[in-house]
């Protein structure tokens, strides 16, 4: 269970004044459901993937996060990551002279050994790495080059969702993962994160559109305005904003 | 960041960085100890009494004496060069010795007559002295000499200070022709060879530092394979600087004859001291018609601290003369100490259809300064070169490519690829580039790429969300960097070298 308690948190760049962007959010996602979060620009969204997973810059000023009642907050990402903390990039880096392969099971040992288990064998690695690439039609030759370098927005995406394949996080945040796709890619996408839906896991799908909803089904919807949950409801209220845009929600909420 | 999760994290990039790192832990320089033994210095300065001195401690023939005292008044006319992207306070020549040995090294006959802290310091950095200890950088002697015989050997000239101490496999690779010795007894013992070829690459009066080296230098190594010679092992000097207050003047000439073959490493390392040390090296390297001289090394001298107190001044001439046709030289090196670094292991393409290859890695962090590149002088037929640098710079470090191509009127079709990467760490080091490229000829091929990139932070970020610690993400990225030049490395030398890096470059981020 992912549990944020009126949670503030600013953006402090290094050449800029401080912002504050969060500002008393509010949410609970429980183990085994799948949760949206919709908003307009500037709402907080990626800050929120940011706070949730500890990137320098931000600052929670106020407010509580808990997985599985630990306190994330204060923690290293690489600590939150071997909890089973995952984030599927918006926009995923390049990483020039690193091999996917090479990438992911270095993360994947790390995680382990944080954990206090034994490094994955190469022949266990590849096992499983076979079977993801194919769940995501991804060409295993692809995996030999450099991560992300080269690659197209669609590609980088799909890689995301290979890495969480192969990491098989506890909870995973989806930060836009729909842009850069066209519908098919969005559809082998949407596959390879239903198939890490069940029962022991937790998700947060952060996006602007309805359409990724319609492949990934939502539990719960939240609309993030202003840096605050304005409204909560079932997957109709996905559809809702879809129809009447978010000024008529943002203009009931508020 | 406690020591155990150190350890726990850096198990994720795989098993030789975890042993090498926590061998490291302790303390950023391993390499950073005295060897308490007791030295003969010669008085302190420069003067045709100290080179007089030099030459007669290594019972120098006549002529090896004129030459250097020829060289030292060359010396005493020459300034020391300022172009150099590098700043220091002026060297005193005066306040240093110029030679230093442990007491009685003269008399070294066999390994078992060096002392034995002599034998502990080389055991203690990993280089193994005793024949059967055959492995560089592995612990422990092979089992069995059937074992031994599949594993790669590497032959050994250790030099500490002014002196080789011992010359590991000489009978071995005399069987097979390969001369293999300390400069000092080949002078005494093939005066033609090194008569023929001592300065015939790097002349006497090439520049203040070759010049200097020229008149003083105390030992080094000497290498001759004979036509058609495949070199049945690696050949390895390794250079430790131990006694305070000196500077080590090394000198290596390696002679490949016709059709014949060398891998040749180098490694470096010196204690940490307050003070700065001058390095002033030479070394020639000299391919006759269809040679091949592989020349790798690894440069771990004391850096000095994080503030630039202390630490090796290095201003080294390397260069190799392509003299016969279809002849290769390549140059690989690793550059991760130092205080300062002056260095452009070059290559004169003199043969027709003749290669050089250089490729570096050079890294600074705390204060260090590093100008290095090379030097492709391009005189024959369808001569080839290619430059590969990737210099790292992290903390208020400055690191500079220079790199000269030169295509001469006779040079015909000559072809050169130059690739400059520089990675950033942080916001207060510098990186530059500054390529020359002299050509006299409309047919020549000249490409030239040169990148500058920052480690951000937003790569780190993605890394550490995926679980890796930050230094390993550090480690991983700057890996993935420097990658094709690594690939060059002998074996040995690549486990080593990535465990420099990582040693390096800790404490950069954050």
């Amino acid at each position: 269970m992912l549990e944020l308690k009126n949670l503030h948190a600013r953006v402090v760049p290094e050449d800029a004044p401080a912002r504050e962007i969060l500002k008393g959010l509010s949410l609970s996602v429980p183990t085994g459901e799948v949760h949206a979060i919709m908003g307009p620009n500037g709402s907080g969204k990626s800050t929120l993937s940011y706070v949730l997973t500890g990137k320098d810059g931000y600052e929670v000023t106020g407010g509580t996060a808990t997985f599985d009642g630990a306190d994330l907050l204060g923690l290293a990402p690489e600590v939150r990551a071997a909890m089973g903390l995952f984030l599927s990039f918006q926009y995923p880096l390049e990483i020039a002279g690193v091999p996917v392969m090479t990438f992911v099971r270095a993360a994947m040992n790390a995680q382990r050994k944080t954990r206090g288990e034994a490094e994955i064998s190469a022949v266990d690695f590849l096992k499983l790495s076979k079977v993801a690439a194919a769940k995501l039609r991804i060409d295993p030759d692809m995996l030999k080059r450099p991560l992300n370098v080269g690659f197209s927005g669609g590609e980088k995406k799909r890689l995301e969702i290979y890495q969480m394949l192969m990491l098989e996080p506890r909870f995973m945040i989806l930060d836009e993962t729909d842009s850069g796709l066209d519908i098919d890619a969005l559809k082998v996408v949407a596959d390879g994160v239903n198939a890490l839906r069940g029962p022991t896991r937790g998700m947060l799908v952060i996006t602007h559109y309805q359409r990724l909803l319609d492949y990934i089904k939502p539990d719960r919807v939240h609309v993030l305005s202003g840096g605050r949950i304005i409204a909560s409801g079932g997957p109709d209220l996905a559809l809702k904003l879809e129809r009447e845009g978010y000024d008529g929600v943002i203009a009931a909420g508020a | 960041m406690s020591e155990g999760k150190e350890t726990l994290v850096k198990d994720s990039i795989d098993r030789g960085t975890v042993d090498a790192a926590r061998a490291l832990e302790s303390d950023k320089y391993a390499e950073g100890f005295v060897t308490d033994i007791e030295m003969e210095l010669a008085p302190k300065g420069l003067s045709e009494d100290t080179v007089r001195y030099i030459s007669a401690k290594k019972e120098e023939p006549e002529w090896m004496l004129q030459w250097r005292l020829e060289a030292f008044q060359r010396w005493r006319e020459m300034t020391e060069p300022t172009w150099a992207m590098i700043n220091y306070p002026k060297i005193d020549y005066q306040d240093a010795h110029y030679y230093a040995e442990p007491k009685g090294a003269a008399k070294y006959k066999t390994i078992d007559d060096v002392p034995k802290e002599i034998l502990e310091t080389y055991a203690k950095l990993g280089i193994p002295l005793k024949e059967q200890e055959v492995l560089l950088g592995v612990e422990g002697a092979m089992e069995t000499a059937a074992a031994a015989r599949e594993t790669p050997r590497v032959a050994v000239d250790a030099v500490f200070d002014s002196v080789s101490v011992a010359t590991t496999f000489r009978a071995e690779l005399l069987r097979a022709g390969v001369i293999f010795m300390s400069i000092s007894e080949a002078i005494r013992e093939y005066p033609d060879l090194v008569k023929q070829y001592l300065g015939s690459v790097v002349p006497v009066t090439d520049n203040f530092f070759a010049t200097l080296n020229s008149a003083v230098f105390s030992d080094g190594t000497f290498v001759y394979v004979p036509k058609g010679v495949r070199c049945p092992m690696e050949l390895s000097t390794y250079f430790r600087m131990n006694a305070k207050g000196t500077g080590q003047f090394e000198r290596t000439l390696i002679i490949v004859d016709e059709g014949a073959y060398v891998s040749y490493l180098e490694g470096c390392t010196a204690p940490m001291r307050d003070e700065n040390q001058l390095h002033a090296a030479v070394v020639e390297l000299v391919a006759l018609a269809d040679a091949e001289i592989k020349y790798s090394t690894v440069q771990n001298w004391w850096p000095g601290d994080s503030e630039g107190k202390g630490g090796i001044y290095n201003f080294v001439t390397k260069r190799g003369d392509c003299r016969g046709a279809r002849s290769r030289i390549s140059w690989t090196q690793v550059e991760t100490g130092s205080a300062i670094t002056w260095k452009y292991p070059s290559c004169i393409l003199r043969g027709d259809d003749s290669s050089g290859e250089f490729y570096s890695i050079a890294v600074t962090n705390g204060r260090q300064q590093a100008d290095t590149g090379t030097k492709m002088i391009h005189l024959g037929k369808n001569t080839k070169s290619r430059i590969i640098s990737k210099g790292i710079s992290a903390g208020k470090s400055n690191n500079t490519y220079r790199g000269l191509v030169s295509i001469h009127p006779k040079a015909a079709k000559a072809r050169n690829f130059t690739q400059c990467d520089s990675l950033l760490i942080g916001q207060t080091c510098g990186a530059h580039t500054v390529p020359y490229v002299e050509n006299r000829r409309s047919d020549a091929q000249l490409e030239h790429e040169a990148t500058t990139t920052k480690l951000s932070d937003d790569q780190l970020f993605y890394a550490r969300q995926r679980g890796i610690g930050e230094e390993e993400a550090v480690a991983l990225l700057v890996n993935g960097f420097v990658r094709d030049v690594l690939q060059k490395l002998p074996m040995e030398f690549a486990v080593e070298a990535q465990k420099l890096l990582e040693v390096s470059l800790e404490g950069s981020v954050g």
